[in-house]
């Protein structure tokens, strides 16, 4: 589904990504880890085209994305999901999941005219995902008024509304409880039970082995493994790149 | 005496109300600090200037000029697009300077610092708005309007695009939505309704030059949209109508009057830095300058 070959990006001197070559199966969670600064989060910055890559090809159900806008990069179905809190902070929660939902809230005239109206669909599917996640009373909160693990929440349930082919999750369970974490991981199972395809970075080390079909290990801006969890976990490259020599 | 002075305030306090809450739209629900804002009420103001000066009726004069100038909207959103903060503060402070000048210098159109004067008063379908109370019905009834779409437009969906541009334009773009379309359909339709402030402004005084629309003209309008609060229709309302009338005592207290001109910045200066330390918000905003 995705397939990234030799992508480069250069800060300076620092190559943060470094000839990055891999593959991202559809229907399948894959894992992309690697210890602090091995280029994970700069990568996922160049397919969502946050950042321009210095050279290399991004291509995502058969199209080259690699110049694509961030927003043309969403409207082929890559639905991403920050490290950082992204939240509108002075909008509710409602109003925050309801914008993932389509675009024809972009369209002036359709809205000025009234043809564009919140459905009862699109506030049945809000509704849902609020009762999911049990925070269908915070509703009409302000997203600055929300904990931290409840942005949290509300931002992953704000990547899977936009509609998307593959959903790309950067260290979704940074800093919430343990909870609240098997939480997360039990709706992204049922989103691959569902058949999404997910890319996802993670610190904890447990929680993407636990999770992934595939994982790739980064180091220094290089992919130095590929494989299944229990190939990684024994894997000499990646001991090294964790630990240290 | 007294009443027509009380009717030229109120005619004074509804155009500025018209800029004001076009203004609103544009940096309190967008948060586009535009400080060019005062450029598309000159463009307005000159255009159905011209263009009444040459014959053409008043309807099609103030809507051709809120066209004119949500076109220089549009144009000036393109270079702007990708500033933020100060930089585009900076860039459309600019705008103003350059439509400034070029009133100032294209003489031959504007009649530069001599101005454009004997602008006809309005007339609609033979009705005549000469009188300024008649003139007043006619403002208020186009400030209505302002109003009530400006309202339609903040609370459709569109406008919660405009708020999740201003509150975070990446994740804006992230869910698919070019900023650059909604940033640019923002300007040109705050433009458009300061073109039509301009046209008000221009049949009104019935006479115009370059130094009615200077960077002067916008403090009070800034500190109107940043008083009554960001994101807040009413709050720009009561503002309007408390900022304008406020300096007004002023007249009578006996000072000259190239004093009472510099008083009015000094009490516009001190009110926005009082609000700036301890309302951020402003008195009805829901989201603070940052």
């Amino acid at each position: 589904m995705l397939k990234i070959k030799n992508l480069k990006k250069n800060f300076g001197g620092v190559k943060a990504v470094d000839n990055c070559s891999f593959e991202v199966a559809k229907g399948k969670i894959t894992a992309l880890i690697g210890p602090n600064g091995s280029g994970k989060s700069t990568t996922f910055n160049l397919i969502s085209h946050i950042i321009r890559g210095d050279s290399g090809k991004i291509v995502f159900d058969k199209i080259d994305i690699a110049k694509f806008s961030p927003e043309q990069v969403s409207n082929v179905g890559v639905s991403r999901l920050f490290q950082k809190s992204q939240l509108f902070n002075n909008l509710t929660i409602r109003e925050n999941l309801l914008l993932a939902i389509d675009n024809e809230d972009t369209k002036f005239w359709k809205n000025i005219l009234g043809k564009n109206k919140v459905t009862k669909e699109k506030e049945d599917q809000v509704s849902h995902w609020l009762d999911l996640i049990e925070m269908r009373h915070l509703s009409n909160k302000l997203g600055r008024e929300l904990s931290f693990g409840q942005k949290r929440l509300i931002e992953i349930v704000r990547t899977i509304l936009n509609p998307h082919k593959l959903l790309m999750l950067d260290e979704p369970v940074a800093g919430v409880n343990p909870r609240l974490r098997k939480y997360i991981s039990e709706i992204l199972l049922d989103l691959k039970k569902q058949g999404t395809t997910i890319l996802l970075i993670e610190h904890d080390m447990n929680f993407a082995l636990g999770l992934a079909d595939e994982v790739i290990v980064m180091d220094e801006g290089k992919v130095i493994a590929k494989g299944t969890p229990n190939k990684i976990r024994n894997n000499k490259k990646v001991l090294e790149a964790y630990l240290g020599d | 005496m007294i009443e027509a002075y009380f009717v030229h305030l109120a005619i004074l306090v509804v155009i500025y109300l018209i800029l004001a809450l076009s203004l609103q739209l544009a940096l309190g629900y967008t948060g586009l600090i535009n400080l060019g804002h005062i450029a598309f009420f000159a463009i307005g103001a000159y255009v159905s200037a011209l263009l009444t000066l040459n014959g053409m009726p008043f309807v099609i004069a103030i809507l051709i000029a809120g066209v004119v100038s949500a076109f220089f909207g549009f144009l000036l959103s393109i270079p702007t697009n990708k500033l933020k903060g100060d930089y585009l503060a900076l860039a459309t402070l600019a705008f103003t300077f350059v439509v400034y000048a070029v009133t100032l210098n294209w003489y031959s159109l504007t009649r530069g610092p001599l101005g454009l004067s004997g602008i006809p008063k309005p007339s609609i379908l033979g009705i005549s708005f000469s009188s300024n109370s008649s003139f007043l019905i006619l403002t208020i009834l186009i400030a209505i309007v302002t109003y009530f779409v400006i309202k339609k437009i903040t609370e459709s969906p569109f406008g919660k695009v405009l708020e999740s541009t201003r509150d975070n334009e990446l994740a804006t773009r992230n869910l698919g939505k070019s900023t650059f379309k909604i940033k640019s359909t923002a300007l040109a339709t705050s433009a458009f309704f300061a073109g039509i402030a301009g046209c008000l402004y221009a049949s009104y005084i019935t006479y115009i030059d370059p130094s009615s629309f200077t960077i002067m003209q916008l403090i009070p309008i800034l500190c109107i949209v940043i008083i009554g609060g960001l994101a807040s229709l009413n709050g720009t309302v009561l503002a309007t109508i408390v900022l304008i009338l406020l300096p007004e005592p002023l007249r009578f207290l006996g000072f000259p009057s190239s004093v009472v001109g510099p008083m009015r910045q000094i009490v516009y200066a001190l009110i926005l830095l009082l609000i700036l330390i301890y309302k951020p918000k402003g008195f009805f905003g829901k989201v603070e300058l940052e």
